[in-house]
């Protein structure tokens, strides 16, 4: 060999595969403005749609009058409930099982709800018209706390299924109750609260909040009336998905449904199901025959589309006096307003609510969930989070410190005592599912040790001392969250989406000259897939990431999947991708052989090529054999090499994590500072470690802006409160504290290369962890809990409470 | 999120402008930095018919001083504000103030003018003016007129300003040199209004209060000038129960909304709260 021949070590370099820190390739469009969103698009005789909304929260529609909308130059038509009818559009589907009003059908549910929809030639005259449409309501009164929806005496919200007796998840309990769902071992459960020597019970609220992406939900529908075929650009983080209800409801075949997500700016659940601007869009492109337009605004998308939480959980540990946990049990008052548009899997009303035990040993539990309309927005979507994940482990999270505390034991040693050990994997929780994989002990005592727990502690205890001396104002709060995610929805045997599957997809197409193009049923909103897709495949086949290309979002031409949501994308899209390049692989490794004039198990895989055992310098490189697979590929072979596959994972991925937080509170103002924040994340196989630390800092971004603020509120008449970013929390760089990243290894058993998704884990982990130091500091006044959000004015509320 | 119609003049001398604001009524508004006006169309809260903008007018901007006063052109933005020597030198609480409002982008088109006249009680600049004792100078139809800060604001959006005068210019005694001075305001994020916030102006001699003065903002429909409170501290020595005393006239002003940033009791006890910071740190820069 002489100077020139590459090391191994260069010759893996150059392939920026699966470890690599390789740069994000889609950075190079977004940071020069150069991406390519819907609302980039403009098409020959575009039309705009804009909504009429509802200002009131609950009243009935006695008339609409758009003829002054209609007379303005410009305005080219404004559907109504009426004109949705003869369609039957005027409901569509949820994914929950439920209906929900396209435009407003007689009764208007929530404040801002769609009640006419004004197409005109621009957005300019659109927003003009809207204000001409005259409804006359007659007020009708609101129901707006969820603990009332069941009373007696509450208004009657769903009148067009006020006789429904069963919903779409068993029987209704009242008028204004959707489901009632159970898991667990009731009898066993109540038994183990009986006799046990200790017991908490807490009411803990997850607050309304929204995914907020910066992009708003939009689309253009263009209807091609001479073809018959349907082309819908749109905001969809499932846009195959997308294609199959628009093909359903429009009634064109789904072959003429051409359905393409461009370049997404956030999603994080707010963009994954249909709204009724997609279905007014659609229905007045049909009706025009022209494309249509419609591009919310920040406030119809804070107080519309989706929001997420708004859960109610009341909490229940039981342990002995040492601290062994000996059960669980959880009751959830659920809000889902005004319809149950839920995104989650069909037969999970709830989620994944049942991974509420989160990373301890309980023997039995039991989770009773009844979910209820009010006079809100529907929505309740998984906002960077694995279906109602975020929900469940800030139940468990929160009230493990609240048995710590009554139990007089430090929680960090608790959760210790209880955790799931590294040997009881895979592992049976008590509702229902099996962890893969986990070494809790080793990255929990990793994270102490690196934060110097326990001189943070004597810290804490000096200035508790001095503040009781009056010495200081100033109090200091100590969070910990230890968190287990469920993620990669899922095996078709439980997880399905209106009744597909959701499995997911891959194939990958090698050109003659070493180019690849692969394509994915998932969507990127900004995760950076086709960055790390490329690295899969470059490990796994041996070809420059850079020579790989990936595409999504084109139901024409990527292979059908159930999209990204619930860090499945890696899950799931992942393995289907490892495993196409695989069959390519097998098939590279025929033609090596044939290449090499040898058996083909007498070769094996090197890095970039193939090599006979035994005699490394006789090789051929991934270049010369797909060259070879076009021009002599072996007899009886056919020629190139391409793959497909449909992956159906066995079962979920379990990341986890360990979270700590420490916290200064002023409590004169109720204005805190996070002194220092340290994540350790367990993703299973970490394929690009830049990416993980990115998705890291923006997970705990948002759980920061959660725990401490970010809020959809009601007032009694229900009125949306604040639904712009003046007052709904989105921290600046100004107010985000400072990350700091770290990780340990423990690959997922079942997973072909062994990854576990991580892009919602930081969410997910983040928002206890906060809210974990927020109570932390005012426990040694007397407070077992503290409602979130933490804002300035409740923890200053909370302070006075406690005579601080 | 989009305004209704509107037509847009811009002209290049003061007499223009207010020859235009005549001749297009009532329904015609002065544009400045355009950051409260352009949101507030955009909401559809506002929906005047004719934009004067004002940008062009050499006339309105710029700092000087004249005799015992620093005049500032009401087109002058936070951002020179923050950058200009005489200000820095003469009258440091206005760029203390500045640097906590909105952020940079809003800053370079942010004018004072705009910031005083628009009569949001959220605005910082208004209650700084009242404590400066600063006084506004109005150009309209019947030619120029000055108005007191202190008598200006008179409810929320409510000014002592006529439809078609135009600000064209903010007069402000020159502190006496040494003096101390803060703005201390409580916010939720960078770019929120303030949930309540203070500003102290005082001289001091041998460690006690000579001349005083405190505004109070967004926590009334106006901005307040906390006059109790200065009759309290004027001539103390800043004693705690003097300062209790003081600050406790300064809430009992108060009268703040509930909002996002908290009920109103939250927001009475945080200019409390306020207050004292202010206090102390503008008595620990003011010499004598
Ligand atoms: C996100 C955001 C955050 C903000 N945060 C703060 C804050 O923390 N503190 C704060 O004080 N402000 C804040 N503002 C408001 C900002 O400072 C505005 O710039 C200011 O209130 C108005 O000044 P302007 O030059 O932009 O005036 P414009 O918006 O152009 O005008 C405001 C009003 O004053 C009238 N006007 C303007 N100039 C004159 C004149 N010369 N004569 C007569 N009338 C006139 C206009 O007709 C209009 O009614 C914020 C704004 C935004 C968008």
């Amino acid at each position: 060999m002489n100077d020139m021949t590459p090391t191994r070590e260069e010759r893996e370099a150059k392939l920026q595969g699966m470890g690599c820190k390789r740069k994000r390739v889609e950075d190079v469009r977004f940071t020069q403005g150069r991406g390519q969103y819907v609302d980039d698009l403009k098409l020959p005789g575009m039309l705009f749609g804009d909504f009429v909304r509802s200002t009131y929260a609950h009243a009935r529609i006695k008339k609409i009058d758009a003829s002054a909308a209609l007379a303005l130059p410009g305005v080219k038509a404004v559907l109504t409930a009426a004109d949705l009818k003869p369609l039957n559009l005027h409901y569509m589907p949820t994914l929950a099982g439920d209906v929900q009003a396209v435009l407003a059908d007689e009764k208007v549910l929530f404040q801002g709800q769609e009640v006419a929809f004004v197409i005109a030639e621009d957005r300019y005259v659109a927003a003009d018209a809207a204000e001409l449409v005259e409804v006359e309501y007659e007020e009708l009164p609101p129901l707006v706390d969820p603990f009332q929806a069941m009373a007696e005496d509450a208004p009657l919200l769903r009148e067009d299924i006020k006789d429904k007796t069963e919903g779409a998840h068993g029987p209704r309990k009242h008028y204004n109750h959707i489901f009632d769902w159970q898991i667990g071992d009731k009898t066993g459960t109540d038994a183990a609260f009986q006799g046990a020597d200790v017991t908490i019970k807490e009411m803990l609220s997850y607050h309304r909040t929204h995914p907020s992406p910066l992009e708003t939900c939009q689309c253009v529908a263009s209807m091609d009336k001479i073809r018959g075929e349907l082309t819908l650009w749109g905001t969809f983080q499932a846009p195959h998905v997308i294609r199959t209800v628009a093909s359903m409801l429009a009634g064109i075949p789904e072959h003429k449904v051409h359905v393409i997500a461009p370049d997404i700016g956030g999603g994080f659940g707010n963009k994954v199901g249909a709204y009724p601007g997609y279905i007014c869009s659609v229905v007045a492109s049909i009706v025009l025959g022209v494309p249509v337009k419609w591009v919310e605004d920040r406030m119809e998308n804070l107080s519309t589309t989706s929001f997420a939480r708004d859960y109610h959980m009341t909490t229940e540990l039981a342990a002995t006096k040492d601290g062994k946990i000996t059960a669980m049990r959880v009751h959830v008052l659920a809000d889902h307003g005004a319809f149950d548009a839920c995104a989650d899997p069909s037969k999970w009303p709830a989620g994944f609510m049942n991974i509420c035990t989160g990373s301890y040993d309980i023997p039995v539990a039991h989770l009773a969930v009844d979910g209820v309309y009010t006079n809100k927005a529907p929505g309740g979507v998984a906002y960077r989070c694995s279906f109602r994940v975020t929900e469940a482990v800030y139940a468990i999270e929160r009230a493990i410190e609240i048995l710590a505390q009554k139990l007089g034991m430090d929680s960090a040693e608790l959760r210790m005592k209880n955790f799931i050990k590294a040997e009881q994997f895979p592992y049976q929780s008590a509702l229902g599912w099996e962890y893969d994989s986990g070494d809790y002990h080793t990255a929990m005592r990793k994270a102490l040790d690196t934060v110097g727990y326990d001189a943070l502690r004597a810290e804490q205890t000096a200035k508790r001392d001095a503040f009781r001396r009056g010495e200081t104002r100033e109090i200091m709060g100590i969070g910990i969250s230890f968190f287990t995610e469920i993620v990669g929805a899922g095996p078709t045997r439980n997880c399905d989406i209106l009744g597909i599957g959701m499995f997911d997809s891959a194939e990958i197409r090698i050109h003659p000259t070493g180019g690849v193009i692969a394509r994915m049923g998932t969507k990127s909103q900004g995760q950076g897939h086709e960055t790390t897709y490329a690295q899969i495949i470059a490990t796994e086949l041996g070809i420059p990431a850079d020579d790989i290309m990936i595409e999504e979002g084109n139901t024409d031409t990527a292979p059908y999947g159930l999209g990204t949501y619930g860090s499945r994308s890696t899950p799931v899209a992942g393995a289907a991708t490892a495993v196409a390049a695989r069959k390519i692989k097998a098939k590279a490794q025929m033609i090596a052989a044939h290449m090499l004039e040898v058996h083909h198990d007498d070769v094996e895989f090197d890095i970039d090529g193939f090599r006979v055992k035994g005699l490394p310098e006789k090789r051929k490189s991934m270049k010369e054999i797909v060259w070879a697979a076009y021009n002599q590929p072996p007899p009886n072979m056919e020629p190139g090499l391409e793959a497909v596959s449909y992956y159906d994972p066995p079962n979920m991925t379990y990341p986890f994590g360990a979270y700590l937080c420490v916290m200064d509170i002023d409590v004169d103002t109720g204005v805190y500072k996070v002194r220092r924040f340290y994540a350790l994340d367990d993703c299973g196989t970490r394929i690009n470690p830049m990416i993980i630390e990115g998705q890291v800092h923006g997970g705990l971004t948002e759980a920061f802006a959660v725990a401490m603020g970010q809020e959809i509120r009601y007032d009694e008449q229900g009125n949306v409160m604040g639904a712009s970013f003046m007052d709904f929390f989105l921290p600046t760089a100004v107010e985000t504290p400072v990350w700091e990243t770290d990780h340990t290894v423990t690959p997922s058993p079942h997973h072909p290369i062994g990854a576990k998704g991580v892009g919602e884990s930081p969410h997910v982990g983040g928002v206890p962890c906060f809210s974990n130091a927020v109570n932390d500091a005012f426990a040694f006044l007397g407070s077992t809990h503290i409602q979130m959000p933490h804002d300035h004015w409740r923890i200053w509320k909370a302070a006075r409470a406690l005579g601080a | 999120m989009i305004p209704a119609n509107f037509a847009y003049h811009r002209p290049s001398t003061i007499e223009e402008a207010v020859g235009l604001l005549a001749s297009l009524g009532e329904e015609a508004r002065a544009l400045a930095g355009g950051f409260s006006l352009i949101p507030m169309m955009k909401l559809r809260l506002a929906a005047p018919e004719a934009l004067v903008d004002l940008s062009r007018i050499a006339a309105l901007k710029g700092v000087r001083e004249e005799g015992p006063e620093i005049v500032v052109g009401a087109m002058t933005t936070q951002h020179q504000l923050m950058s200009d020597p005489i200000i820095a030198a003469k009258v440091p609480l206005i760029p203390e103030t500045s640097a906590v409002i909105a952020d940079p982008q809003i800053r370079y088109r942010g004018t004072l003018g705009g910031n005083v006249a628009n009569g949001d009680p959220g605005n910082d600049m208004p209650a700084v003016m009242m404590t400066l004792d600063a006084t506004y100078v109005l150009a309209g139809p019947n030619g120029t007129r000055s108005v007191k800060a202190r008598g200006f604001y008179e409810g929320a959006y409510f000014t002592a300003a006529e439809p078609g005068e135009i600000l064209t210019e903010i007069r402000i005694p020159t502190p006496a040199p040494g003096a101390g001075y803060a703005y201390e305001k409580l916010k939720r994020k960078v770019g929120d209004y303030a949930t309540a916030a203070a500003a102290v102006q005082l001289t001091m001699k041998a460690s006690t209060v000579e001349t005083i003065a405190i505004g109070l903002t967004n926590v009334s429909e106006t901005p307040l000038l906390a006059q109790d409170a200065m009759t309290i501290l004027a001539g103390s020595r800043l004693e705690p129960e003097v300062v209790d005393r003081a600050v406790a006239a300064a809430e009992a002003i108060t009268n703040p909304a509930s909002d996002g940033r908290g009920p109103a009791e939250y927001r009475t006890a945080m200019a409390g709260i306020m207050l004292r910071r202010a206090l102390a740190r503008a008595a620990s820069r003011a010499q004598g």
